[in-house]
């Protein structure tokens, strides 16, 4: 059965590279693309978007419908971890709790529970390590510095590199790493499933529904030079509007998605015990 | 663009490749598979591809590894095979 896989591998990989040779050149002028449509874009627009980076132009403006579908692929990815993962039984229960002024760790079995609102004990995880201040504090400090970067990729996108696809997984990362340095528990008290599956749903709505609107106002889908009007500005202005108004839907997708197909596969769909 | 720089990743890449698809530890195996997307970015950043860079850095070899962890951390850490 190796063999045969070996084979097939072997024949597809040199299929492919046969293939790449009918290619033009790497930056060749004569190319069709470099011929017709990179001139365009790296003439105009400046002029039809006032974006000064050409690739968020071309990400969310010109192919403004393929990005929008990027997203909608990352939005099934999440779901399709919630729906393969998650589970609602509730089985055998086994706690561990560790009683913080002598650090003693106690093992309670049958489903029990310690009654919640003694503050002397503190739940741990069954597959847990020992407790560590340094790495605690040190995320503390690191992480309000991690999601200002975040936002800022997404605000700056316009003029360098990044975008909401960018920002939106250094902000999910940073809420991972929240749940990685203390642990799932906190994470999920504080960003909740609730309203991580509602933030997934409404950055694709965000993202969509500027392109509907642009048909409400008599263009076409994803045209943002509609919002002219409502915006109060020129359409040349309003198409770099709405590629931020886009690109913040974009970030706040892939943001929650990130943080829920996490959530799912740390605890085996359970969002009780992670890594 | 500096073929001795890119000679050098690119032989990193095609290791870093070989060997996360036939190491047995799967927690290194994810660590592999980190460390070939870094090196791809450094490749897109080396033909001037900054925002696919930049993807590349913070969706294959930040966010992809921490999935992979978990699963392992979920399951076994030995392939069977």
């Amino acid at each position: 059965m190796k063999i045969v896989g070996l084979v097939i591998v072997v024949l597809s990989g040199t299929l492919l590279l046969y293939a790449t040779s009918d290619f033009p050149g790497w930056a060749d002028p004569a190319s069709p693309a470099s011929r017709h449509v990179s001139p365009h874009y790296i003439e105009k627009s400046m002029e039809e978007t006032s974006v000064p980076n050409i690739v968020t132009a071309v990400l969310a403006d010109y192919r403004g419908f393929d990005t929008m579908f990027e997203t909608t692929v990352i939005f099934c990815g999440g779901v399709v971890c919630f729906i393969l993962l998650r589970t609602f039984k509730k089985g055998y229960e086994e706690r561990y709790y560790r009683h913080t002024p002598t650090g003693i760790t106690l093992h309670i079995k049958g489903g029990l529970k310690i009654p919640k609102r003694s503050k002397e004990f503190e739940r741990i995880d069954t597959l847990w390590t020992p407790y560590d201040l340094i790495i605690k504090t040190v995320c503390r400090f690191l992480i309000p510095f991690i999601q200002l970067f975040a936002l800022y990729v997404i605000a700056h996108g316009h003029h360098s590199p990044g975008g909401g696809f960018q920002g939106g997984v250094i902000f999910g990362a940073s809420i991972i790493l929240f749940a990685i340095s203390h642990d799932l528990r906190t994470a999920i008290k504080r960003f909740g499933e609730k309203v991580d599956g509602l933030l997934c749903t409404t950055g694709v709505f965000i993202y969509a529904g500027t392109g509907a609107l642009a048909i409400l106002m008599g263009l076409n889908f994803l045209d943002y030079s509609a919002l002219a009007t409502i915006l109060h500005v020129d359409p040349v202005t309003a198409r770099s509007h709405g590629i931020l108004i886009v690109e913040i839907g974009v970030g706040i997708a892939v943001m929650a998605t990130m943080v829920w197909i996490y959530n799912n596969i740390a605890s085996a769909g359970k969002y009780d015990e992670g890594l | 663009m500096i073929w001795q720089l890119d000679l050098a990743i690119l032989t990193i890449i095609v290791v870093a490749a070989i060997a996360a698809i036939s190491i047995k530890d799967l927690l290194g195996s994810a660590i592999l598979f980190g460390a070939y997307s870094f090196m791809m970015c450094l490749l897109w950043a080396i033909m001037g591809a900054v925002d696919v860079a930049f993807t590349e850095a913070s969706v294959g070899a930040g966010v992809s590894t921490v999935f992979f962890v978990a699963a392992v951390f979920r399951t076994t850490r030995r392939t069977k095979d």
